[in-house]
């Protein structure tokens, strides 16, 4: 691979932006309007050096920094690609809308402790940028774990009994599966090759035994315990303790992207394409992951609570991903790749919705929002919009990273695979349509709502119009997105 | 059985401090009372002591001060055979400063004990202990 | 000057114990800055001797101008020039963090107090610094004997606690003695550069392999290394938290250095690894004081009892890294002496503080102290993420090492306990920190604000811990630095 490298501040300030706000919020926390503005601040500088690197990344070059050369051949090193960038467009972009609907959630519930939550907000922002921007293993490793304990926090935000039973589980899953699996697997790995740094073939090839190789491959796979696939999957239901918009920037972007998109890069830069062809580990890797897709839509047909349905419905979605990476054809790694913004998008308009109608009424389970759509249609109609993004129906951004799925599993000669999509989609239709529907064509004798219930606060709906209209505009423009993931399975393939 | 005789006879100052060691041990661990332990465990040293003081000796050598060191006939040779090693014996020297610091460390600390439990009985001590 | 900084490194604390001692009758605020400021002259010492070695190399100095083998040299190298600086800086942190916690416990016995505690600190000292074998048995004998006084003023147990560590800690240094004195039967000498002259063509002589048996022994029973660790967990428990916050990070991890500086310089890593053959068995015994330590200290409902289990285990970390007889394990071992002294004297002054405010440090003491401490809980948390073994914090960087070497020596039952024993840290300290996060349960869903504001500790006690684990962060950062210019010099070529 013949790129161009340019060495640049630029990523560690991506980074630390939001990691130095945080003694700022600290000391601003008596005055809400000052720490809110910071956080806006912070939000839009970071966004604005992410987007500041787009056009280099466009143009093929990659921006390296290194922070500290920390053991002989790995350092802790920061490096930008078109993979990395994407994700960190994403959820770069997306901090600033849920910073605008935090402070409408937070404010209206009168939450305690909200200058805490803010700051571990931000800390987690800084973690997930990290990743994104990892140059190697090592460093991967340590912004996944900082996001472990930086989302801790913000899982146990109500600080009761059952917050602290689903923080226990969050990080037995979390920081359990990292520990156990990924450091060991990391170790070895370093053993084996004597460097950690991804490059575009693995740095794995003939370095070890058939077996070692599995082992390591699916220690990698079930380690990243964020990217929730069974059976490592039931933190994130669990997680749904969280406050709204904890549960839909980071449970939705931040932290379980997090986790697919380390698979992601474990799996083509630590491992390769032709290592996992010659050693036929992406059959089993998609063949998990489609039971995944469909064991967690299934689940959600029978959820009630509507945070858990999108909990399990996050789940399986999360799986289209490592599917469309595991299929290796470059057809599906794209569409796996643009399923990460494509998702984002959807799902983080449901979650504000969920929210939203929290806010405004108080009610958490489906069954009780019997008629919502009359009393709040601007927040049902995003729902509506949210929801056939995440089926993958036009006109919507989640058509476009589901049809390069389906043309991937062609490509790969995984008719099985096509197969679970189709079902898979039909299963989403299944647990979204009637909810919708109920929402707004229901008898007006069964409507739950009195007239006096509206839409929650401004600063909950703007957030989630924008969100929604962005989920449509994508599927006319799904530049740069599908650009970033095309460029990056060009670097890792050749097509 | 003559060979392990005479390995015995031979070697009899290390068994002896051998065999004081096991005794101070055998206090330390199985005896009851705290004074009785640091008793034992004064044994302890003294045998490590008795170890390297023996280790200096050799038989028909004298104390390593010079005869006749002034005068006219100092200027003979010495011979190392003669005297005896004196550098382990004034390494005792030191030894015994540090077994006497001990000792009176764990003294004052066995009457911090007794002070406050009015017993030197470890059981008792114990006993007293698991009832709070 | 910088010449005579060997000497000044010992001297001044020893002779201001001395000053500490009679300022004592005069006036009781003389003490803590003599103290301060000899323990301050100790650090610098200790640091420009570091830089000097990095610069010329080995420093000998002659102790009274007496040339070895007759006289006592102090050997600087980078093993001991590396813990040098730790042991000071860890020892001068932890005076300033804890003046007030002792003018609190025992107002009267101030000047005591800090006698005894320079006097420790020369003894530590001294171990590293000698080059004799002799003279580290004296210096072992007044650390240990100065920490018996130290830890003795604390509760009620303390006094019993410590008469059983004396019981051990006085077998540890006799074996000690004893191993060396084989050593001078067979050598005739005592110093431990010319020991190291003489043993190689003596290296298949029982009383040669006895002495080193011996003298690993003692210095096990010194280290607390599993199943000799009886003594410790009360010893350190029920002691005051100036002298546990001083002996627990320290003692242990000097009682590491000497038994590396006898496997590395007074013997060769090649008689300790092959000419025994006793290295498999030892890294099994660590592996299992590594999963004894972990477990035990699941079963403390106590935060400085759990600690000090954790010490426990950190000493097997460190002695199997020793004994798996690679580079990349004996690496490991000695830059986690200065990771977990750092680390331990982060958690331990957090204890402190703890003490000092709420006076107690059972589970149910810490209800609410994230809101009540927010700092200290804050170093806490960095001690934690460091004895865990997340990154960038140094813990994480001597595990790394630790493990590889596992990986490399074949010994898969090491890094499994090392990964088992993070795994129960998480556990450990997270049960702490839900404890300190959530209880007093709020009586709804958590929508009020929750009465009663901070309540910090004192500035003077909050910045050195506030220090101590920003430390804990840059020495993490800059392992490759300490790894690549220092920690590499000290391990013989010879040793892959």
């Amino acid at each position: 691979m013949n790129m161009e490298t340019i060495i640049s501040i630029k990523p560690l300030l991506a980074v630390l932006v939001s990691l130095l706000v945080v003694p700022i919020l600290v000391l601003s926390g008596k005055r809400p309007n000052v720490r809110e503005a910071c956080t806006f601040l912070a939000a839009g500088i970071k966004f604005l050096i992410v987007l500041s690197m787009v056009p280099v990344i466009l143009n093929g070059t990659q921006i390296v920094y290194t922070i500290a050369e920390v053991i002989p051949g790995v350092a802790i090193k920061l490096r930008v690609d078109s993979f990395g960038m994407l994700f960190a467009l994403v959820s770069s972009s997306l901090w600033i809308v849920t910073s605008a609907y935090s402070i409408g959630y937070m404010r209206k519930l009168k939450e305690h402790s909200q200058t805490r939550y803010f700051c571990f907000f931000a800390l987690a922002l800084s973690a997930t940028i990290g990743v994104a921007f990892s140059a190697n293993l090592l460093t991967l490793y340590l912004f996944y774990e900082m996001l472990s304990f930086a989302t801790y926090p913000l899982v146990t935000h109500h600080q009761d009994h059952e917050a602290r039973s689903s923080g226990r589980k969050y990080l037995l899953y979390i920081v359990g599966t990292s520990i156990g699996f990924v450091l060991p697997a990391m170790l070895i790995s370093y053993s084996l090759a004597g460097t950690l740094d991804f490059s575009s073939q693995g740095f794995l090839a003939g370095t070890g035994s058939k077996p070692l190789i599995g082992l390591l491959c699916f220690m990698f796979l079930f380690g990243f315990a964020k990217a929730a696939i069974m059976p490592f999957h039931s933190w994130l239901p669990a997680a749904m303790v969280a406050p709204t918009p904890v549960s839909a920037l980071l449970h939705a972007v931040a932290v379980v992207k997090v986790g697919v998109f380390c698979v992601a890069r474990v799996l083509t830069g630590v491992f390769g394409t032709d290592l996992l062809f010659s050693l036929n580990l992406n059959v089993p890797i998609i063949y998990i992951a489609s039971f995944t897709i469909m064991a967690g839509s299934l689940i959600a047909l029978s959820q009630d609570n509507l945070k858990r349905l999108l909990a399990f419905s996050t789940i399986a979605q999360l799986s289209y991903i490592v599917l469309g990476i595991g299929l290796l054809s470059p057809k599906g790694m794209t569409g796996g790749m643009l399923h990460i913004a494509m998702h984002a998008f959807g799902k983080i308009t449901l979650f504000f919705c969920a929210g939203a109608i929290f806010v405004a009424t108080g009610k958490k389970n489906i069954s009780e929002m019997i008629g919502i759509g009359r009393r709040m249609p601007v927040t049902m109609a995003a729902f509506f919009i949210g929801s056939l993004s995440i089926i993958g129906m036009p006109p919507c951004g989640g058509f476009i990273s589901k049809w390069y799925l389906v043309l991937g599993t062609l490509e790969a000669h995984q008719l099985p695979i096509l197969f679970v999509l189709l079902t898979s989609s039909l299963l989403n239709a299944a647990y979204f349509m009637p909810f919708v529907y109920k929402a707004f064509f229901c008898r007006p004798e069964d409507a739950m709502f009195e007239s006096r219930v509206q839409e929650a606060p401004a600063f909950c709906v703007v957030p989630l119009v924008i969100t929604a209209l962005i989920s449509v505009i994508l599927l006319f423009y799904p530049q740069p997105f599908l650009r970033l993931a095309k460029m990056m399975v060009q670097s890792i393939t050749g097509v | 059985m003559t060979d392990l005789i005479s390995m015995v006879v031979a070697k009899y100052n290390y068994w002896i401090y051998i065999t004081l060691m096991m005794i101070g041990l055998y206090a330390i661990i199985a005896k009851n009372n705290l004074v009785k332990k640091i008793v034992g465990m004064n044994i302890f040293q003294t045998a490590i002591i008795l170890f390297y003081v023996s280790i200096g000796v050799k038989k028909g050598a004298t104390i390593p001060i010079l005869e006749h060191g002034h005068g006219p006939d100092a200027h003979h040779v010495v011979h190392a055979v003669d005297y005896i090693n004196p550098l382990p014996h004034v390494l005792m020297l030191t030894a015994i400063v540090v077994g006497v610091a001990t000792l009176g460390v764990a003294l004052a600390l066995a009457i911090r004990v007794y002070n406050n439990y009015n017993t030197l009985e470890e059981d008792e001590i114990l006993a007293q202990i698991r009832e709070k | 000057m910088s010449e005579q900084y060997p000497a000044l490194l010992v001297v001044v604390p020893l002779l201001s114990a001395l000053v500490v001692s009679i300022a004592g009758w005069i006036n009781k605020r003389l003490c803590f800055p003599i103290a301060v400021a000899a323990l301050g002259v100790a650090a610098w010492s200790a640091v420009g001797l570091l830089l000097r070695v990095l610069d010329e190399g080995v420093i000998v100095y002659k102790l009274g101008g007496w040339s070895p083998p007759m006289g006592i040299a102090y050997y600087i190298d980078y093993l001991n020039g590396l813990v040098l600086p730790v042991v000071s800086i860890v020892a001068l942190l932890n005076l300033i963090a804890n003046k007030k916690g002792i003018e609190q416990q025992f107002p009267d016995k101030i000047g005591p107090f800090y006698t005894l505690y320079l006097l420790m600190v020369t003894g530590l000292l001294g171990i590293v610094v000698t080059g004799d074998a002799f003279n580290l048995y004296v210096l072992l004998e007044i650390a240990a004997l100065t920490g018996y006084g130290l830890l003795a003023m604390g509760e009620e147990r303390a006094p019993l606690a410590t008469l059983n560590y004396l019981y051990m800690g006085t077998i540890g240094a006799c074996f000690y003695l004893l191993g060396v004195g084989y050593l001078y039967i067979v050598t005739g000498s005592l110093n431990m550069v010319d020991i190291a002259r003489l043993l190689p063509p003596l290296y298949q002589s029982k009383a040669v392999m006895a002495a080193f048996i011996i003298c690993m022994v003692g210095v096990w029973l010194k280290m607390a290394f599993f199943p000799l660790h009886a003594w410790l967990p009360n010893a350190y428990t029920y002691a005051n938290s100036a002298a546990s916050s001083l002996i627990a990070p320290l003692v242990t991890k000097v009682m590491i250095y000497v038994m590396i500086r006898l496997m590395l310089t007074v013997f060769t890593p090649e008689f300790a690894f092959t000419t025994l053959a006793v290295s498999n068995a030892i890294v099994w015994l660590a592996v299992i004081a590594i999963v004894m330590g972990a477990v035990l200290a699941l079963a403390e409902r106590n935060l400085k009892k759990m600690l000090t289990y954790i010490v426990v285990a950190e000493v097997g970390y460190m002695v199997g890294g020793a004994w798996l007889g690679n580079r990349d394990g004996m690496t490991g071992a000695i830059l986690h002496i200065v990771n977990d002294a750092l680390m331990t004297l982060c958690v331990f002054m957090v204890v402190g503080n703890i003490v000092y405010k709420v006076k107690g440090y059972a589970f149910e003491d810490l209800q609410g102290l994230f809101r009540k401490m927010p700092f200290t809980m804050g170093a806490l948390v960095i001690g934690a993420m460091s004895i865990i073994g997340v990154p960038p914090t140094c813990g994480f960087f001597s595990k790394w090492y630790l493990i590889v070497g596992a990986i490399s020596a074949g010994h898969y039952g090491f890094m499994a306990a090392l990964i088992f024993s993070s795994l129960v840290s998480v556990v450990l300290f997270f049960r702490v920190f839900e404890i300190c996060f959530y209880e007093p349960f709020a009586d709804h869903h958590g929508h009020d604000n929750h009465p009663g504001g901070m309540d910090e500790a004192p500035v003077s006690m909050v910045v050195p811990l506030l220090i101590v684990a920003v430390i804990l962060i840059v020495v993490g950062l800059y392992t490759g630095d300490i790894v690549n210019h220092v920690i590499q010099f000290a391990i013989p070529e010879t040793m892959v």
